[in-house]
């Protein structure tokens, strides 16, 4: 690849070479970031579902994501993963590992599998993960799959980017059903009982069965399901595709999906805009004389006023 | 527009079928901790799989560990595989028990550089700065 051009019609005639170029790009932001997305297929964009998997470090999430792979890759269908773990708080490094237990699909052309790190950003995603997405899907990827960082109670951020996103439980893993019950037990769209066929497994399921039946007020077509999965052994996959399947196509049929999208697209502009206006606050709030006793939030509304 | 955010992507592998990964998991946590962002692609791997995930990846070097003796073969498989993903300028680096006569036979075929029990870890983690530096400059784009 020698021009931006050559890795724009590389990304669209779904070559790996300019699918992982264009990501780091993006997520570097390099100079040609905004022309690569600019000149993504939209159609493309708009025809692949994205599934979202999120739950606690553990759960099974990277075991379930391999399965659905070969799930989707028998059926045809072009493939897209992002796998996200957390960067270090002190060094700024990372170590990507999810990959491990997808390796088998690497020389598959239809498997795109991109690692990313948070880079300080909380709430599960990275700041890329959103571009990261158009970029697989522009690629030809029917599905996309985001593998969130282990997640605790509020890591939400995947609900509002993924179309479908499936909550990854697993039994034994202490009774934090509690702790998340005010979380993302209420708008995750499937809830998953990995490792199903170990002890407490069903007396999980009963829980999240009285969850989902607190949520009757969702459309009839929407109710959540609970979906049993022992993904080491590929237990309950093609269930759990169905059911994706048939949540995306009900989403589609309604106004849902693009609701969901638009809200989605309004949410990670406000986040870029942010991130864009934050080296000017700065610049401003460092050039303010230095007053220690003037309250932060009286200072700020202060700065504001300066920007407008 | 947003400030340039690049930070150092370099993939660790085992190839073949040794299955000893304490040298390579205590190198990917070194470099986790100078600030790289570390894929770490497990054991067993074949130099295919490894080539395929670099590209994916977009990482500006890749470290190969072998403790088995199998690096002659190993190494430069790797190299080739690169080559057939048309990705020949991701360098490739490696360590492990490597004797010293294999040295220059292991450079020849395209590996950057070799690192035994004995190199210092300051050393290895400037050697994968420079060839991720190396690497952004042969790139063409970004």
């Amino acid at each position: 690849m020698t021009s931006i051009a050559e890795l724009i019609a590389g990304i669209k005639n779904g070559e790996p070479r300019a699918i992982g170029r264009a990501i780091s790009i993006v997520e570097d932001g390099g100079v040609h970031g905004h022309s690569i997305l600019a000149a993504l297929d939209v159609e493309r964009i708009e025809a692949a579902t994205v599934v979202g998997l999120t739950g606690p470090p553990g759960a099974g999430k990277s075991t379930l994501t391999n399965q659905l792979i070969a799930h989707y890759r028998s059926q045809g269908k072009r493939i897209g993963i992002i796998a996200i773990d957390p960067s270090s708080p002190i060094s700024g490094g990372a170590l990507l590992g999810d990959r491990i237990r997808m390796m088998a699909h690497a020389p598959d052309q239809h498997v795109v599998v991109r690692s990313m790190a948070t880079r300080g950003r909380l709430g599960g995603l990275c700041a890329a993960a959103g571009a990261a997405v158009r970029v697989m899907a522009g690629s030809g990827c029917n599905i996309v799959i985001i593998e969130t960082v282990g997640v605790g109670q509020s890591e939400m951020d995947i609900v509002r980017l993924a179309d479908i996103t499936a909550l990854v439980l697993a039994p034994g893993l202490g009774d934090d059903i509690q702790a998340m019950k005010a979380g993302l037990l209420e708008v995750a769209d499937i809830l998953v009982v990995n490792k199903a066929d170990c002890p407490g497994a069903e007396s999980l399921a009963m829980d999240l069965d009285g969850v989902v039946r607190e949520r009757q007020k969702a459309p009839d077509n929407l109710i959540p399901k609970v979906c049993m999965t022992v993904a080491s052994e590929g237990k309950g996959i093609g269930e759990l595709a169905e059911e994706i399947a048939r949540l995306d196509a009900a989403c589609r049929a309604s106004a849902r999906h693009l609701l969901r999208r638009r809200q989605s697209q309004h949410l990670e502009i406000l986040d870029w805009a942010m991130e864009m206006l934050r080296p000017r606050l700065l610049e401003l709030i460092s050039s303010e004389t230095d007053d220690p006793v003037s309250d932060p939030r009286v200072k700020a509304m202060e700065i504001l006023k300066k920007i407008n | 527009m947003t400030k340039e955010t690049r930070k150092h992507r370099v993939l660790i592998a085992k190839p073949g079928l040794d299955g000893h990964d304490r040298g390579a998991k205590y190198i990917a946590r070194t470099l986790r901790d100078a600030g790289f962002e570390v894929v770490y692609t497990g054991i067993r791997r074949t130099p295919e799989e490894i080539a395929a995930a670099a590209v994916q990846e977009d990482v500006a070097a890749i470290g190969l560990s072998s403790l088995s003796g199998a690096h002659l073969r190993l190494f430069p498989a790797v190299v080739e595989a690169l080559r057939k993903v048309a990705a020949p300028d991701i360098p490739v680096l490696g360590g492990g028990v490597i004797p010293e006569e294999d040295f220059t036979v292991l450079k020849e075929a395209g590996i950057a550089e070799i690192f035994t029990p004995g190199t210092p870890v300051e050393k290895i983690i400037a050697a994968f700065s420079d060839a991720c530096e190396a690497h952004y400059q042969k790139r063409n784009i970004g």
